[in-house]
Parts: structure tokens; sequence; C-alpha cells
């Protein structure tokens, strides 16, 4: 989860901020797809340098030598580099990413399969996240220096050490084996499994369209605990950020006169503080969002959870470069659009930032 | 602070608590936990995982079957009886009666000829089964056929031993699929083959109901079963990678069966009211493939001294508890002309004065390529931790399984650990890859563990090709056991394991079926207390 | 910061506090020294800067503290409870997990100071380029930072180990590979401030080379905030090496490495939690201890950067 930190703290959407007027706009267009074909580059050599045989995915170690030499042929994988990334990117133009070897599938249904698991994830996440990590960080700054700041900045600064697997593996532990409190990894439990028709593919909306609440609740049970796990770390991020945010806004001059007018404390910083607030916290909130839509690897591993991450992974350790690449590219689309987005919504939102 | 987080997780869970409270599954559903992963493709023609041959054992019916308890007992299942030709090289087959598959269609000789048929037309992993008996895809046409509705011809190039032919049978490419079905799916003359990768047409105790790759399998029982209505309606088999998550679920009773746990959730479970296990040899074998290439390991007298150099005892006591057997020669109990003395334990001194004989009283340097799972790195530090108590400093080179077998395969390891599977029954599957190797140059064409090893057994490769047409059982058992002996003394595989599955159940869970191999495990006998 | 300072005797004080330095030298040390008292009277820096005191030491003194040898494997007293001779217990193979802590408190270290002088030097590179240079080489530099940037770190640094093999070494340059994209925006960031300075732009004057320009003159401006960063990052540096351990690809058997050490333990997490709890613990504290000095730090070096 030090990705949420590390990008966050790089300044990246400011860097973009500045990028502002139609005119840049085309150059922004650009630049995005400069960006993507080097992402589809860079995991396109990564694929054929690594040392796993991608022919073994599809036939198996049994397979006998003909078999194998066949398959190698009919995958492409004895013309030359420059002409197998030719075809590949002429096939991606074409909305063709493949088919994924593990899976027998289109890449792109696998993809709509599993990322409304992550992208379930992840949103949860973010509300839980949003609803702690506000308060925590207007508190924190109304409280500076005294002992609540520090508490929220040790917790914060926790968020960003704790090395999530680990702590998956604890929470597991005792909410789910010790206490029974929540369900175990896995969206449903097994026997629910093939029941509920993906419509979304958000188990927690499409068990209320069919109206079975039994089965939402077992949802709800089941992704409680690694949305909460992810959550710590986005709560982390928002409270801190929304500190500082807070304390800026605080020490302005037109604070000082609402004070001075008698307007309640109270008021003054949930009301006009806070609200000035938000237009920056947006861009936080999207920019974590987006960084556990990528992010949530070794929690969807720990809790066996059916989304991207999970899905990229096994690909890459498969050498099913398919899959990887596809992945790598919506991944890489959301993280992008996502920034582009609150870039958007801050120069929607900032009366300044319009002007 | 961390006591916030606590209550933070706490307050949330708390909402939730009444749903943790789960009930039993069902009565007439079997849930269970396996590591199903591995699965690529559904169609029995092309699939040669264990996995997906234990779901076409339960949704296909095969032409032959063999006793679960003694292998050596052949039963026919869609083919009633057969015949073998005074040559021996023509065998006809009678099939049963009606026998309807899931589609309505009825089971036809036409459709068992079409199956095998499509298993050389495919080409897939599994056609070498067929194509040991001079079946290719240009002539099999003409010596697979159907003369009537319920006959069906099998010509082969040579008079093989009948026994080995059966044996073929009774594997995943014997499951018959439904002619009219496939065909009418077919796209682009490809036999149904991309159909196939994800449906069914089958007409086996349990039908597909849905598969979901690296997910989930769920099979529904088939109402029309010619030898028996299953119990279980439902079968749902969830991917569980981790042995200890599948532990919990069963502990928990969210499912009835977990399939890989391993010693220490075994052991665990010992106390465990609620569950029962229960336990059947395999076929797999573990095993160190020592590289002929390395300077070091080609020395007969360090291979001699690495087969001193396993702590058996401890290791399938401790990290392989109750799923191993002590087993080094070739073919596993159970097999015909299986060989079941083990002459190697644990000797350091023995080892010591091997390796001063072979020069290396120093010892050496070399690596093993090694799984990251549990049990395999288990035993390959054990394996580091005493081959160090003769100087022979050992590097695991740690990696994904598709990573280590990539290199295996391209004969860059000086050790592999590694786990072997039977094909098949026969001990023809296991003799032609311990002890053949017609070509040891790195263009070979066939590549069996002994090309990966670079090893080249001599006379050894001709006595395998003359076993398989010995058609004197008794005859063909002892020239097994011979082979096995000369690989014993001299072959760089240091042979460790026997494999033995075990699955772990819920108390009220009876009748399931482990057989010796996936492909026959088997739910259709399964009933709930 | 350096340390010895606080050991200060009184007129060494009056020296370091003069209003009126007489040399650059004394002026630096008197910065320096302001900088200890503030950063000292923050109580979670100074833990920090002890858990990072400590990790060093624990890494020098490793064969003088741990009372077994971390490789010695025992089958017949494995997974054993914590007790009086094995404080946390022992591992699947029974060896001693404490003395596994403390061997591992050595590549925990090696990772984090090995990507420290890998990435930041490249970052640093790449973005004093960029920014000094503008144009398409600035354009370029950028694009190829962006693509890094975009990706999952950890599937990538997943992907770069696999492409390297396992082991120790390729797991740093993986973690390195990763890491530099944000130091090279950050200098990028501080050259474009900086580059076009009188003082810069007199050093140019007097035929000044770019190269010496940039290493001279750009480079040290970049420094603070660069520190600060690469401080704060080395936490999450420890957690992505963590993951690959856990993973099953950061470092060879038998490393007692953290993250693998979870995740050996992840087995018998239900009945002997002990094996997984201890080293998760290890990690936490570590980072912890990184992220706390480095909170520090930022406040002393570069106040702005508060976030």
């Amino acid at each position: 989860m030090s990705a949420v930190t590390r990008k966050n703290r790089d300044g990246r959407t400011r860097a973009r901020l500045s990028s502002g007027k139609a005119g840049s706009l085309l150059r922004l267009v650009f630049s995005l797809a400069i960006t993507f074909f080097g992402l589809l580059l860079v995991t396109f050599l990564i694929g054929r340098v690594l040392p796993i045989d991608p022919v073994l995915a599809a036939v198996g170690d049994r397979a006998p030598q003909a078999v194998y030499d066949r398959v190698r042929e009919e995958m492409g994988l004895n013309l030359p580099l420059w002409q197998q990334f030719f075809i590949y990117i002429s096939n991606i133009l074409q909305g063709d990413f493949g088919r994924s070897v593990l899976t027998s599938n289109p890449v792109l249904e696998d993809i709509k399969r599993v990322f409304p698991a992550t992208l379930e994830l992840a949103t949860i996440a973010t509300i839980i996240g949003v609803i702690l990590g506000i308060p925590a960080g207007v508190f924190a700054a109304i409280n500076k220096g005294k002992w609540p700041d520090h508490v929220v900045r040790v917790i914060g600064l926790a968020g960003y050490s704790m090395p999530i697997f680990w702590l998956g593996l604890m929470g597991l532990l005792v909410f789910y084996m010790k206490l029974d409190w929540v369900a175990g990894p896995g969206r449903l439990d097994a026997f629910y499994v093939d029941f509920i028709e993906p419509t979304t593919g958000l188990m927690l909306v499409d068990t209320l369209i069919e109206g079975d609440m039994d089965l939402f609740w077992n949802a709800v049970s089941h992704i409680i605990l690694p949305a909460s796990i992810l959550a710590y770390f986005s709560l982390a991020y928002i409270a801190r950020m929304t500190r500082s945010f807070m304390l800026e806004q605080l020490s302005q001059e037109y604070i000082l006169t609402a004070r001075v007018k008698g307007i309640s404390e109270h008021r003054i910083i949930w009301r006009h503080a806070l609200g000035n607030v938000m237009v920056p916290l947006v861009t936080v909130i999207a920019l974590s969002y987006a960084n556990l839509l990528e992010g949530s690897v070794l929690t969807e591993i720990i809790f066996a959870w059916p989304g991207l991450g999970l899905y990229i992974t096994n690909s890459l350790l498969n050498a099913d470069m398919n899959a990887v690449l596809g992945g790598t590219v919506v991944v890489g689309a959301v993280f992008i659009s996502v920034n582009m987005l609150s870039d958007v919504l801050y120069r929607f939102l900032d009366p300044r930032a319009r002007r | 602070m961390r006591k916030f987080i606590a209550g933070l997780v706490m307050g949330t869970a708390l909402i939730t608590t009444p749903l943790a409270a789960q009930a039993d599954t069902p009565k007439n559903a079997l849930v269970m936990a396996f590591a199903i992963d591995d699965m690529i493709t559904l169609d029995p023609a092309q699939m040669f995982e264990f996995t997906g041959l234990e779901y076409a054992g339960n949704t296909y019916d095969r032409l032959i079957g063999y006793d679960n308890d003694d292998v050596s007992k052949i039963y026919g299942v869609i083919a009633e009886s057969w015949d073998v030709s005074e040559d021996g090289k023509t065998f006809t087959f009678k099939v049963r009666d009606g026998i309807k598959f899931a589609s309505g269609n009825d089971l036809t000789a036409e459709d068992a000829a079409f199956s095998l048929q499509r298993v050389v037309l495919l080409d897939g992993s599994p056609a070498f089964i067929l194509g040991q008996f001079g079946l290719t895809p240009d002539n099999v046409k003409e010596k697979i056929y159907a003369t009537d509705a319920s006959t069906l011809v099998m010509e082969l190039d040579k008079p093989y031993a009948p026994s080995f032919v059966l044996y073929c049978l009774t594997a995943g490419i014997g499951s018959v699929v439904d002619k009219k079905e496939v065909l009418a799916h077919e796209v682009d003359g490809d036999l149904g083959a991309d159909w196939m990768k994800t449906n069914y047409a089958g007409s086996g105790p349990f039908a597909l109901n849905k598969w979901t790759a690296g997910q989930s399998l769920s099979l529904t029982a088939n109402e029309n079963y010619w030898d028996g209505v299953p119990e279980m309606k439902r079968v749902i088999i969830r991917n569980v990678k981790e042995a200890a998550s599948q532990q919990l679920l069963l502990e928990k009773g969210d499912i009835d069966i977990a399939r890989n746990l391993e010693a220490d959730q075994l052991a665990s479970i010992k106390g465990d009211d609620d569950i029962k296990i229960m336990s059947k040899g395999k076929g797999a074998l573990w095993y160190l493939g020592l590289s002929q290439k390395n300077e070091y390991l080609s020395n007969p007298k360090v291979r001699e001294a690495l087969k001193y150099l396993v702590d058996y005892k401890g290791i399938s006591e401790t990290i392989l508890a109750g799923r191993s057997q002590i087993h080094q020669a070739f073919l596993p109990e159970g097999f015909l002309g299986a060989y079941n003395e083990n002459p190697y334990d644990l000797n350091i001194e023995k080892a010591k004065s091997l390796l001063a004989e072979a020069g290396l009283a120093d010892g050496f340097s070399v690596t093993m390529d090694t799984r990251n799972t549990t049990s395999i790195m288990a035993m390959a530090q054990s394996i580091q931790a005493t081959w160090a108590q003769v100087g022979i400093n050992l590097e695991i080179i740690p990696g994904d399984g598709k990573q280590t077998l990539t290199k295996y395969r391209a004969r860059q390891h000086d050790i592999y650990i590694g786990r072997w599977s039977p094909d098949y029954q026969d001990p023809q599957t296991n003799a032609s890859t311990f002890a053949w190797n017609p070509d040891n140059s790195d263009d070979a064409t066939a590549k069996p563990l002994t090309w990966r090893n670079s090893w080249n057994p001599g006379p050894l490769t001709d006595e395998v090709d003359q076993a398989i047409l010995e058609r004197d059982g008794d005859k063909r058992a002892e020239m097994y056991v011979d082979l096995q002996k000369k690989v014993l003394e001299d072959g760089p595989f240091v042979i460790m394991f026997q494999e033995t599955e075990i699955a772990s159940m819920r108390k009220n869970v009876n009748n399931l079926v482990l057989a010796p191999s996936f492909d026959n495990n088997s739910y259709r006998f399964v009933t709930k207390d | 910061m350096t340390t010895q300072i606080s050991t200060a005797k009184p007129g060494l004080k009056q020296w370091l506090t003069s209003d009126t330095p007489q040399s650059r030298w004394q002026a630096k040390c008197g910065r320096a020294w302001l900088g200890w008292i503030k950063f000292s009277e923050n109580k979670l820096a100074m833990i920090g800067l002890s858990v990072v005191v400590g990790l060093i030491l624990v890494t020098i003194f490793a064969p003088l503290l741990a009372p077994y040898d971390p490789l010695a494997a025992n089958l017949a007293n494995r997974i054993q409870p914590p007790s009086g001779d094995h404080w946390f217990g022992t591992d699947q193979l029974g060896r001693d997990i404490l003395s596994r802590l403390i061997y591992g408190a050595q590549y925990t270290l090696l990772i984090v100071g090995l990507v420290a002088i890998t990435a930041a030097p490249l970052g640093l590179l790449v973005g004093t380029a960029a920014g000094f240079f503008g144009g398409w080489i600035d354009a370029v530099l950028m694009r190829i930072t962006d693509v890094f940037l975009a990706f999952p770190k950890l599937i990538l640094a997943l992907a770069f180990v696999s492409a390297l093999g396992p082991g120790i070494e390729n797991a740093i340059l993986a973690i390195a590979i990763t890491a530099w994209p944000p130091y090279a925006r950050i200098a990028r960031a501080e050259t474009i401030t900086v580059r076009k300075e009188d003082y810069i732009e007199a050093a140019r004057l007097q035929g000044t080379s770019n190269f010496a320009l940039i290493i001279g003159h750009i480079t040290p401006m970049c420094m603070s905030s660069l520190v600060v960063r690469v401080t704060l990052d080395m936490a999450g540096m420890i957690l992505i090496a963590a993951g690959l351990g856990f993973l099953g690809l950061g470092a060879q058997p038998p490393m007692p490495e953290w993250g693998a050490m979870v995740s050996d333990g992840r087995q018998f997490l239900l009945e002997q939690w002990w094996v997984a709890t201890v080293p998760g613990l290890a990690i936490f504290v570590v980072s912890l201890g990184f992220n706390l000095l480095g909170d520090g730090l930022r406040d002393v070096l570069d106040p702005r950067g508060g976030d």
C-alpha cells in the first residue's frame, strides 16, 4: 500500500493541474497515447524476457514435444519480437485483447468479470476511509500539537507502515477464526457460489437486484473485513491530507472575521473551513481510490478475492501474457482517467481555478 | 493506536455479527474446497490436469474402468465386453445399450468411435496415449470405427500386451462424448474443440452447471443416470489454494470436504470430532532429478551418495506426515510389476565415504530449482540441511511452478525437486519416462524425464520397448522389476516418496471414493447424514 | 543530522548558537544544530530514530545477539510455542524465530540501503536532466517516468523479479526500478524552480559546463526534499520487499527474510499464530520507525512539504 503514499506525495496531480486550457488538450491526449504505448511496450518486453514458457500454460507439462511445438507456432512465439509486438498492438487497436490461456476466455470477458470485484472492494474501502478519515483529520487540525493530533498522526503513519498481507492475516485470525464475527475469504460462502447471475458484477448490487437478502448479508459479511483493511490505508492518507488542508484554511483571514462576527466555532469549522477544503479533498480521495483499484494485489491474495490484482498476478506467474497486458492496460487506464477526472472536478469546483 | 484499529474493525464487524453464524451446507449438496486453478479446459480429449481429469471422471463415462482397490481387475463401463483377435492387433468392444447423454441423445458405438478419433485428430496433450498404438490423425478414421450401433473396433499396428491397451482406455481420453451435440457446435471443422473447452456433452453421473476458471466449478446430478442416480443434487467445488484456508472453511462447516490439507493442518484437525479423514495411495512420486550435465552429479558415486543423503523417515513423518510413504522405485505401489523394496536410508557415513571415493571428500556446490509451495520448500530445506553435513552446499532457487518447470524442461537445472504422476495405470507410463531415452541430444523429439536430466539409460531403452510387447502378464511384471532395480542403482533420480491423497471431511459425509489416480475419484456415491 | 553534536560542551554550544558565525562551516554547523534541537523536541521522531538506530545495531551485532544459528534446522523441534529456550518459538523446520528475526534485520537494512542508493541517484539524474534541459529531453524523460508510475508497483516489481530470477539482489534491483520515478518528479520540480536563478546564470556565464552545473549547483538544491522523501519511502521499500518475500520471490531460503517468514507462518496461523505474527510485527515496527523519522525530518528540513 505504499503505492498510495508514494504516488500521492509526489505532487503528480498538481503537475497535471497546470496543463490547463483547451489548446493543450491535444498535447495531453498525445502524451497520454505515448504513455500508453510505453506501458504496452514495457509490459510486452517483460513478458518476453520472463523465464516462464507461455506454451507450458497452454499445454501442460505432460504434453508430447510435437504438440508443444505446434502450439508454440500457433501462439506466434516463433516470430521475431518486433513482429509479435506489432501483431499485438494492431489487435488491441481493433479491440481484441486476445484469449487468456489460463481461463480459455477472451481477456476482455475475464476483465469484465474480475474488475467489478476489485471495484466493489475499493469503493467500500474508500467510503469507510472518507467517513472516518475526514473527521479524524479535522479533529487533528483543531487540536494541533495536542494529543489528539499526535494520535491521528501516529495512526496515519502506522497505516503507511503496516504490511497489508500481515494485517489481513491477523484480521482473519481474530475476526473470522477466533471471534467468528465476519465471514472468511471469498465473496460469498462456498455454497452460494453459483447462485447469483452477475448482472453488474458487484455482489452487493446483484444480490439486491435479485432480492435475496440472505445472499446480500452473506456478501456484506465477506466484504467487510478486506474492505476495512484497505480502508485503513485510505483513511490514513485522507486524514493526513484533511489535517493539513484544514490547518491552511484555519489560518486564513476569513475565519478570523467569522470568529469576530460571533459565528459559532462549530459552524466555522464544519461549514466554512471544511467547505473550502472539500475541493482539494476530492482530488485526494480520487487518487486514493485509484490507488486502491490498482494496489490491492496482496489483499486480494489473502482474501481469495477474485479481482483484477489477483488475476494479473496469477497470469504473470503463468506467463499468460495476453491477460497480463490486458489487465495492465485497464489498470493504467483507470489510473490515468481518475487522475484526469479529478483534474476536471477540481477545475469545475474550485472558483480560483476557474478564473 | 492498535486498539483504535481493533475498535474500528470491531465496530463494523459488530453490525454483521449475526450473519456470520452460518448454517451447515444443505443435505443434498456437496461443497468442496480444492485447488483447481490448474484446470484449463473441460474437454476430455485435450485435458491432462489432475483436477480436469477428476471432473471428466464424474461427468463422462469411459469405455473401461478398473477396480480402485485392485488395479489389476479391469471391467467394462460403456464397453460391456471385448475380444482380442488371434494376432493381438484388433480389439472389438460391445457397447452397452440404453445409455443416454445429458442432451437426450442415445449413446452408441458411433459416439465411442468419434470420441477416440477426436482425441487423435485434435492432437492435444493426451493424444499420445493412443498414438502409442500407431494411431495418427491420418489413419485414425480407418483404424477406429463402429460396425453397428453397439460394436466398436480398434486396429493396432503391433500386438501390444492387452493389459497395456485396456489400461490406456481407462484414462480420460476414454471418455465418450456426444457426437451430435459436439458437432452441432463445430466451428471451421474444429470438431467442437473451442466449444468443448468450457462446455459439456457427456453421459456421466453429474453434468456441468458452471465453470468459472480459477474460482469455482459446479455440477448437477444426472437424474437419468443409467447406473444409479447420485444423492447429491449439486456439487460445488470452490478453488481454494491455501491449505490453511481450506482447514478453516472445513472447521467452520462452510464446506463438506477439504482436499488439499497438508501435514500441519492434518495434525491440527486430528482432535476435532466433527472431522474425519480418508486416504488413498496415489501414483504420484516425489523425486530429485540430477542433471547429468553437471560435472559432480554425473559421477555415479555422487549419485549413489545423494541417495543416502535424504532424511526419508524424517520428511515423511513430519513435512509430509500422512501424505506419503517412502518409495524409491519408479513404479508406484499398486502398479503391475511395482518393486516395493526401499534399499536406501539416511546414512551420512556411507555417503561420506562414497564422496571420498569420488574425490569430493570436501563436498561441492550445486543448485536446486524448487517450487515455492510449503511442502516442497520444506523438503528442499531439510535436504539442504542434511547435505550441509557432508560439505555439499546446496543453493535453493525458489520459483513459481511454471518458472521452475520451464527451466527443467530446457535442461538448465542442476537438481530439480518435483513430483511425477503417471498418465495412465499401465507401467509403461513410468518406464517410458524414467528408463527410456532414445535420443539424448538437445534437439530430441521425445523428451522424457531421462532426457530432461540428460541421462542415457543405454540398453534400458530397448528393454522398455520389449516390455510393452510381452503378452504374458507375469513375465511382463518381471521385466519391470528388473528395470526398476537398474534405475535405482544407477539412475539420476532420487525417488523418495509415493504420494497419499487425503481428503478431510465433515463427519456426516459418507462414501466419497478416492482412487489410485485422480481420474477415478468419484462423488456419485456420496451421502450426507 | 550529525548525532555526535548532541554531546556538545558549553563552549561548543556557544560556538554553534553564535549569532555571528565566523565561517561558512560554523554557520552550517549552527544550522544543523538548530535543526537537531527542533528535531529532538519531536518525541515521535526520536522514537523513529531510535528504532532505526536499533535496527542498525542489531544488524551489526547479530552474531552476538542471536541465541541460535538462524539456519539450523531440527525437524524434531518444529513449531514450538514461545518458551524460555525460544523466546518467540520455532518455525516449521525447528529454527529459532528470534535468531531468524535478528539475522533478518540485516536483509531489511540491506534492501533499504541499496534501494535508496540506487533509486535516488537515478531519479535525481533523470529529474535534474529533464528539468534543466527542458524541451524534448524533458518530454521524453517524463513520459518514461509516467509509464513506470502508471504501473501497479507490486506487479511491476513482481514482473521484474520473475524476469531476473529470485534472490535478494534481484529483489533490490526490482524495487529500485519501481522506486525512482517519484524522485525524478521531485528533482525535476526543484530544478525548474532554481534553474533560472541568478547564481546559476552567473555560473553559466563563467563557462561552467552543463554537467558541472547540474552536479555542482542544481543537485545540492534538490537534496533536502529528496532526503526527506527517501526516508519516508524506506518504509514503503520495506513493505514491497516484504510483499515480494511473502509471495515467495524476494529472498532465497533459508535466508531469514521477514516477509518470507510471515508467508511460512501462514500455514500455522490458526494454531501457532506466533510464527506469522512475530515477523509481521517486526516489519511493522521498523517501517513505522522509518516513517516517524522521515516525518520528523520533514518538519526540520522541508517545512513547506508538510503535505
